[in-house]
């Protein structure tokens, strides 16, 4: 755990009671069986945005705290320990947009409606199955926008779009010409292709060329803080498995396969500790950015992959059932392994700005 | 902080960097500049020549190479704060820190806090001089892994102890003037039977082999001991505390095998950099197999965490206190990664990375051969991987705290 002020202390540990107490892992079983397309409480939302976690990022002036990105990334680890369904992450990524791109105006519209939980936001980049931000086709004309995203986080639930377009980031209500087809996909979170059809969109003018890359390395690093929670949760309820299951008179924890097992896990879990934090703070310094953010979803990527395939594996039959939570975790893993770059694309990256 | 306190710190630490400079510019001599002291003494023979000397002292005398040790041992007395000012000036000019070996890894630390007031006077300012070389008197023949299993014992004889038996694997034994030891004082208890002393490499009965290793070189040695006296004095801590004073200093060693400059140091270069030397290169400057370039990057990227962690846990370690838990992490991995690197550096190169001597071959190429064979080692020595394995199991994750 990186060195913390007593703020960051205070929120993280508001962060850990409210979602041990107010949304353990039943709460997400719940939101599942409501079944509704935007796949969170907006109750439990409204709370969070209360607590000021919407506005961590967003300064003072626009209705935030402006405590920065590790501080959001302590509250988005937590949320996801318990699997928290919410939009904060989207929002918060998207808040980071309009920061970095948009007008005093824009900043005003926006940023405050966002911090107080009354306009979700999302953003909306790729147009195929993988992270490709080079093969964007979607085009504005006019002040109109025109084409076509795939697998938009929380798009049922968003009322702001954050669109990525051949010449920048756009900014995009829900409305006419923006119409939504459900992707279901194994984290039974909201997910969507979105038509724009001619859609009305306003640019975010400012953030220079690279303003599309570092909002996805925002993007990168606010979701291995997730993933961090993630592995966090399913190693130790699975360390805690093993030392209750007893086989062989004897309980699991004792075998030393298993044992030297956990230790791997355990110094994975320490690495992408390392990696994540790194990345946060990257981001609040502003140093070094790119490649700090890559490396942080990169063992994001590569740590969570491991520790949710092993955390079924040494649950044993009982892993595999649906009332079991760890099931859970691999199924969310996947899709955020996915979201802003794979394994092999980040790597890629990491070579590139390694110039190799 | 408030501002006024803010500003009182900003201007002693500019003080003190002045202070750090001026030193620099009196007596770092430019014939040195760029030269390493990696190991500190710790391999290699004495052939220190008068301007390394001079440094040497310079240093030592400041106790500046031990910055936060207590000033009345000897050491600088600094914070960790001016300890870093120095570092990077040091590192500015290409200086080295003159001061090293066992001695301020491993031992000094350790006896700061097990010591008594006689020893730590008599033992530490000489490490803060750099005067004084320390081995490492653990492993024995069937003391491996299973280290508590060590026989040498001590007989108490009144006034003194009277050592007999063998250690192994004595990194730079052959060039030590003392040797901080286990040995058995009680055969009937494997930990509490064990205590921690303080041997003369010099005293009559102590003999030292050197064994060559498949890398050719011989920084290890056996050494032997025959009806060796060690007077009262330098049993450090109680008889019977030696286990928990030993494995204590283990933490320390654990933390300098991965977390301490050497390993840093030894992964210089960027191996996609190094790649591109030896490798095809496109129009775009990506090298040509994507095989190769995926392993690099893969390394590196696991590399980098590593930086990252040994980077926290000297963070953490200001805030909490003491050598962290996360040693264990540390050793196991970045000496896994140090090793993995050697290995793909050798793919890297082909058969120009497989030389064992001849002009054909660069400095570099050499010694990363040698340093390939010689870092099999690492995850053997300093409590082997699966030796970490288990303690991180039984100590962090406390897998066997039912029993």
């Amino acid at each position: 755990m990186a060195v913390l002020s007593e703020e960051q202390e205070m929120l993280r540990n508001m962060a850990r009671d409210w979602a041990t107490k107010e949304s353990p892992v039943s709460e997400f079983r719940k939101v599942r069986a409501a079944g509704q397309p935007q796949a969170y409480n907006a109750d439990a939302y409204a709370a969070m945005a209360e607590m000021g976690w919407v506005g961590i990022i967003i300064p003072e002036a626009h209705g935030g705290s402006d405590f920065g990105f590790l501080s959001a990334g302590l509250v988005v680890e937590e949320l996801g320990k318990t699997l928290t369904a919410s939009p904060l992450v989207a929002t918060t990524i998207a808040a980071s947009a309009i920061l970095l791109g948009g007008s005093d105006e824009q900043k005003a519209k926006w940023l405050p409606r966002l911090a107080s939980g009354e306009t979700v936001a999302t953003l909306a980049v790729e147009e195929g199955t993988h992270c490709d931000p080079s093969a964007i086709e979607t085009s504005v004309s006019g002040g109109k926008l025109t084409g076509k995203k795939a697998f938009v986080h929380e798009a049922h639930g968003a009322s702001l779009f954050v669109v990525a377009a051949k010449d920048g980031l756009y900014l995009v209500e829900k409305g006419d010409g923006v119409s939504l087809t459900t992707r279901k996909l194994t984290d039974q979170r909201s997910h969507a292709d979105i038509q724009f059809a001619g859609a009305a969109a306003e640019k975010l003018e400012g953030g220079g060329d690279s303003l599309l890359g570092d909002v996805l390395d925002r993007a990168r690093v606010l979701s291995a803080a997730e993933m961090l929670g993630m592995a966090q949760a399913v190693f130790d309820t699975t360390l805690d498995y093993l030392k209750q299951r007893v086989q062989f008179n004897q309980v699991l924890a004792t075998f030393q396969a298993l044992q030297h097992r956990m230790a791997d896990l355990f110094a994975d879990l320490t690495q992408m500790r390392s990696a994540v934090e790194a990345g946060l703070q990257a981001v609040d310094s502003g140093f070094g950015v790119a490649r700090a953010a890559t490396i942080a979803k990169a063992e994001a990527n590569r740590v969570l992959h491991a520790i949710s395939n092993q955390g079924i594996q040494l649950h044993g039959g009982i892993g595999m059932t649906d009332e079991f939570n760890v099931g859970f975790y691999l199924k969310r893993a996947r899709v955020l392994e996915a979201s802003w770059g794979s394994s092999s694309y980040l790597k890629d990256r990491f070579a590139r700005l390694s110039g190799y | 902080m408030p501002t006024q306190l803010k500003s009182d710190v900003h201007t002693s630490e500019d003080a003190f960097r002045t202070e750090v400079r001026q030193f620099l510019a009196t007596n770092f001599p430019d014939e040195l500049k760029g030269t390493g002291n990696m190991m500190a003494g710790l391999d290699g023979p004495t052939d220190e020549n008068p301007v390394q000397k001079k440094w040497r002292e310079a240093v030592g005398g400041r106790g500046w190479g031990t910055p936060t040790w207590p000033k009345e041992y000897g050491g600088g007395g600094l914070t960790k704060g001016q300890a870093r000012i120095i570092e990077h000036e040091f590192a500015k000019v290409g200086a080295y820190n003159p001061i090293g070996g066992m001695g301020v890894m491993m031992f000094g630390p350790t006896l700061l806090e097990y010591g008594d007031e006689r020893q730590k006077l008599e033992h530490i300012p000489p490490i803060c001089r750099g005067e004084i070389r320390w081995c490492q008197g653990y492993s024995e023949p069937n003391a491996g892994s299973d280290l508590a299993n060590l026989q040498t014992f001590a007989v108490d004889k009144g006034d003194h102890y009277l050592i007999n038996g063998q250690k192994t694997w004595t990194s730079g034994g052959q060039w030590a003037d003392k040797c901080f030891a286990i040995v058995r004082t009680d055969r009937s208890d494997k930990h509490k039977g064990i205590s921690f002393m303080l041997i003369d490499m010099d005293a009559p009965g102590v003999e030292v082999r050197p064994i060559t290793m498949i890398s050719g070189t011989s920084p290890f040695c056996e050494t032997f001991f025959t009806d060796v006296k060690v007077p009262k004095e330098n049993l450090v801590g109680k008889e019977g505390q030696g286990w928990t004073i030993g494995k204590r200093l283990l933490q320390h060693e654990r933390t300098n095998i991965s977390g301490g400059g050497r390993l840093a140091g030894m992964m210089g270069q960027s191996l996609g950099d190094i790649a591109k030397k030896y490798c095809e290169t496109g129009g775009d400057g990506a090298l040509v197999n994507k095989v190769l370039r995926d392993k690099i990057a893969d390394l590196e990227i696991r590399w980098n965490s590593f930086l990252l962690t040994a980077r926290r846990a000297v963070e953490e370690s200001k805030t909490q206190g003491g050598v962290s838990e996360i040693s264990s992490v540390l050793k196991k991995v970045g000496t896994k990664l140090a090793q993995d690197r050697s290995e793909l550096l050798i793919e890297i190169r082909g058969f120009q990375g497989l030389g064992w001597e001849g002009d054909e071959f660069g400095d570099d190429e050499l010694e990363d051969v040698r340093g390939w064979l010689f870092g099999k080692a690492a995850t053997i020595y300093g409590g082997s991987t699966e030796v970490q394995n288990n303690i991180i199991a039984k100590r962090v994750l406390g897998m066997l705290d039912h029993q």
